[in-house]
């Protein structure tokens, strides 16, 4: 699109992202939460198949997931703090009990907002809300049939819907909002947050208005995109098309759009132009809950590590912003930086580099992701600084981490036992240059009549004297004093 | 073998059962035998085909020597508890065809008692209705005179008790449903605090106010079947705790006089609508508690005017929710000819449910829309709350409140049928105690016109069941000696 039409408007977007949190049971019923491996219909109850008479116990720990991330979403909750559920009436074969329990006016989450850079500069999202609910179950339409298949296996696992503000202007934003998201989930362990399963989900609205109008323009919203890159596409596709509406002298429709990966645009699916009519009202099957302080209190005892706090350890510790970015988006690696970091500061860099660098091969060769390893903030330490007391080689460091992958006895030992100690011992080290000097008088007279290359030749005999544990730049330095 | 009597107190006969007199199998025969001789009242949807199977279980389990509680006691219950075994289809087109996966804790801990279900009971169709002639398999009779109505909904579990079918019948109590049946049919009906029986396992009518409760031919019963019924469990959030102790009346505790009890007659009910010998008898038979100890005095609950209004608001929006599961989807009648989603939605539901449910649908429907919810549920809901206030005045003067249950004695069968609004009527006197979540037994004591028998409704403090049921034996004392001493 040419810039100057599009530097006419500008695009209002806020995004609806749904999170399935990480319990062993359902929201309201014992069945197992994780539907992934199973037959259809076979993680199901009275409850969840919304029975007659079946009534919805609330699962505790659900709760103490969403108060979890409220709190990483900055929620503030003035305490005591009053929630309820509301039950959303409508009919679908994968509504079980034809209407959902959600909450409509008092959400487990209130106001919030979260901050993070986007090219650099730091943006701030407000959130407007986040509410439990239960997921409707799925629905199959076999090629050709005159029927549908309802499973209902992922009915009633817990959901909490985070709704943003309409604060984001571009789909640079959309993208880096929804991956901050992702990074808080993450970070406060409350999701699974695999997004090829659907563990989080994100609807995307978006209207665009001509620079200067208070108003919004009519929104579409593209529902269930499930990548970083769809959300960008698809912002970016609503925008162009919404413009060349309002350019050709037509409006846009309020409607919910679908988003086509193949086609990498949207579609719409149905109107919204008619108020969507739930027929909300109090749950009367679970009473209201009030979240006290303690119940807040613990809730944030289960939150180490948030993305905003390690980017201001990051920046107290002058790491260059591209590189910290990495580390902030991998939540295992993070985790391992920090106690490194706060621990041993002096090894911040080593553990960094190797955490974003070597590290990644290493997952690749062991197949095996890092949480799984044995390297812990302690090993990644203590292997810093043996490089940065010239214990160890640069080289010799990556062998060794290679080798701790797998293997807890001790970086010490397992450096010792694979001979990478490098021998720093100007003594010894003097010694072996002795001997060699006396072997290779050819190579010292070489040099000796001005051949540069021979003195390489020495150090090389020196290493191969020392079976690669002398330190290269010591017997550099002891070469040169003998020689000259 | 012996000829036995169903109306007997439930104590006498689980002691017979128990010391060996009198077998579990022989006290289920004789309801069979009774609903047999009797069935022209239509009290009975189903029988339980596995009840002598059952009783034959209860008595080996008390020839093993277990101490049943309610051992070998045939009961009858109304047709929204799902039980296993049967058919359970809260006299419903629409769930005609359902067999209950599951049984929640009413039903199961009955059994474990040692009670054995022999039926299940007519009622208005999900409850909707005063004279269980919403029934879509057509209406019970009055056990004191088969022209006239039981009252509803749970007239099917009001007449087996009061024809001696069973020895109690459990039934449901949404806005009066136990309480205006058993003055209609002359049995004594308690409707609980919310939440102390556990309402799993039950067909939702109006999931905030619904309540489980049992039909018996006396107040002792009453406490005996409550005994087994009340306390919490994990499956119904809503449930809870019981109170220390038996809600049992034994004989040797039970008060026969009323010496310093203070009643309070509520005088909205008094007015305009009570039939006037009912008026008449009820004033009588109150004042003559006088001479049993008990200060009497009118007092006036003013909200009670609007409970109607606020009632027949917010248990519609709740009804209109709870049947939305009956979509024809996984259970229930599906029609057969529906080519696609929508007509399966429309044909299954307009053929599986009667005039009364879809109203209700339709009024809750109506109340919940935006735009409409400020004007309806919310006032509703204010008038709800003022209505918990007031009782709470009310009950910081007085022990307990009394009045009719129902505005007149049983009715013709058809008299109101073509009336809702009159139908809704009869629940004048028994809606505000639904909405306060109070309990309150009605307890039988005059009978008017050609023999109709009349109860008296006492409200008591919420949870306090063991109390009022001592209050309600004297009373039924005084019921029995005439309203003298």
């Amino acid at each position: 699109m040419n810039p100057q039409l599009r530097s006419k408007y500008e695009v209002v977007i806020g995004i609806e992202c749904h999170v399935q949190l990480a319990t062993k049971t359902k929201l309201f019923c014992s069945c197992g939460n994780d539907a992934r491996d199973a037959e259809p219909n076979t993680l199901v109850c009275e409850v969840c198949m919304g029975m007659p008479g079946a009534l919805p116990v609330l699962n505790k720990h659900a709760v103490e997931l969403a108060l979890r991330l409220g709190i990483a979403l900055n929620a503030e909750y003035k305490l005591p703090y009053h929630m309820k559920f509301d039950r959303k009436n409508y009919f679908y074969p994968d509504s079980p009990k034809g209407y959902q329990i959600t909450q409509f006016d008092e959400p487990v989450v209130p106001n919030g907002f979260i901050e993070f850079p986007v090219d650099g500069k730091m943006t701030r999202i407000g959130i407007t809300r986040a509410h439990l609910e239960g997921d409707a179950g799925k629905l199959t339409h076999p090629e050709g049939a005159n029927y549908s298949l309802v499973d209902l296996n992922r009915a009633e696992t817990p959901l909490v819907e985070i709704v943003s503000e309409p604060d984001m202007r571009s789909a640079a934003e959309a993208k880096a909002y929804a991956q901050e998201l992702y990074n808080i989930v993450r970070y406060a362990a409350v999701s699974d947050a695999n997004l090829y399963y659907g563990n989080m989900r994100f609807d995307v609205n978006v209207s665009v208005r001509p620079v200067g109008q208070a108003e919004f323009g009519t929104r579409s919203e593209t529902k269930n995109l499930n990548s970083f890159k769809a959300i960008e596409r698809a912002v970016e596709y609503e925008v162009r098309r919404q413009i060349v509406l309002v350019e050709g002298g037509d409006k846009v429709k309020q409607e919910t759009r679908g988003w086509n990966d193949d086609k990498l645009e949207t579609y719409s699916m149905r109107s919204k132009e008619d108020a969507d009519e739930y027929r909300y009202f109090p749950e009367p099957d679970l009473p209201p809950i009030i979240v006290t302080k303690a119940m807040v209190t613990a809730a944030a005892a289960e939150l180490s590590l948030l993305p905003a706090d390690l980017r201001k350890q990051l920046a107290t510790a002058k790491l260059p912003a591209a590189e910290s970015e990495v580390l902030v988006a991998d939540p295992v690696a993070a985790g391992i930086w920090h106690q490194v970091a706060l621990e041993n500061p002096a090894e911040a860099r080593f553990a960094l580099n190797w955490l974003i660098g070597d590290r990644i091969k290493l997952e690749e060769t062991k197949q095996q992701p890092l949480a799984q390893s044995q390297i812990t903030s302690l090993p990644l330490a203590l292997v810093g600084s043996m490089v940065r007391e010239g214990k160890l080689s640069s080289s010799n460091a990556k062998i060794l981490l290679e080798h701790l992958w797998g293997d807890d006895t001790g970086a010490n030992e397992v450096a010792a036992k694979l001979g990478l100690i490098q021998q720093s011992d100007e003594g010894e080290l003097g010694k072996i240059i002795d001997s060699v000097l006396l072997e290779q008088a050819k190579i010292v007279d070489d040099y000796k009549s001005g051949n540069e290359r021979a003195f390489g030749a020495l150090v090389g005999a020196a290493m191969k004297a020392s079976k690669g544990q002398g330190n290269p730049q010591l017997f550099t330095k002891l070469l040169k004093q003998k020689l000259s | 073998m012996a000829k036995f009597t169903l109306s007997g107190p439930i104590a006498d006969l689980v002691e017979q059962v128990t010391s060996g007199q009198v077998s579990a199998t022989q006290l289920v025969q004789t309801a069979l035998d009774r609903i047999a001789e009797t069935e022209d009242y239509h009290a009975i949807l189903e029988l339980n085909r596995y009840a002598l199977a059952d009783a034959q279980a209860v008595d080996a389990r008390v020839a093993a020597g277990e101490k049943l509680p309610l051992a070998g006691i045939p009961f009858a219950a109304k047709d929204n508890f799902l039980t296993l075994g049967t058919h359970t289809t809260a006299a419903s087109h629409i769930l005609e065809t359902f067999t209950a996966p599951y049984e929640g804790p009413a039903i199961a801990r009955l059994k474990a008692a040692g009670a054995v279900l022999v039926a299940k009971t007519n009622q208005d169709a999900f409850g909707h209705g005063g004279s269980t002639e919403n029934s879509d398999f057509g209406p019970t009779k009055n056990a004191h005179d088969p022209s006239r109505v039981p009252g509803g909904s749970s007239g099917g579990s009001t007449t087996a008790v009061a024809l001696g079918q069973v020895c109690f019948a459990i039934g449901t109590d949404t806005g009066g449903s136990i309480r205006q049946p058993s003055s209609l049919s002359g049995v004594v009906g308690l409707k609980v605090t919310y939440g102390l029986v556990p309402r799993t396992g039950v067909i939702a009518m109006a999931s905030s106010t619904d309540t489980i409760g049992p039909m018996t031919n006396s107040v002792a019963d009453a406490g005996m079947v409550l005994d087994v019924l009340a306390g919490r469990d994990a499956s119904d959030a809503t449930s809870i705790e019981r109170n220390a102790g038996s809600y049992r009346i034994e004989a040797d505790t039970l008060a026969d006089d009323l010496d310093g009890v203070k009643i309070g007659l509520i005088k909205e009910y008094l007015g305009e609508g009570l039939d006037a010998e009912v008026k008449a008898k009820l004033l009588a038979f109150v004042d003559s508690l006088k001479s049993r100890g008990a200060t009497v005095e009118t007092v006036s609950i003013p909200a009670t005017e609007r409970a109607l209004a606020a009632y027949y608001i917010l248990v519609p929006a709740e009804i209109s929710s709870n049947l939305a599961r009956y979509d024809g989807i996984r259970y229930g009648h599906s029609a057969a000819a529906a080519a696609n989603l929508e007509e399966t939605y429309f044909m299954s539901r307009d053929q599986g449910f009667g005039a009364e449910a879809k109203r209700r649908i339709m009024i809750g429907t109506y109340v919940l829309s935006s735009g409409y919810y400020d004007a309806y549920y919310k006032r509703a809901q204010k008038v709800r709350t003022k209505l918990v206030e007031e009782f709470d005045d009310a009950f910081a003067k007085y022990d307990y409140l009394v009045g009719p249950a129902a505005p007149t004695a049983a009715f013709p069968l058809g008299s109101k049928s073509g009336d809702p609004l009159a139908m809704y009527l009869e629940d004048v006197m028994t809606v505000a105690v639904s909405l306060v979540g109070a309990p309150a037994v009605v307890v039988p004591f005059a009978s008017v016109g050609d023999g109709l028998p009349v109860g008296l409704q006492i409200i008591g403090r919420q949870k306090l069941e063991g109390a009022l049921l001592q209050v309600a034996a004297a009373v039924e004392l005084a019921a029995a000696a005439g309203g003298q001493k």
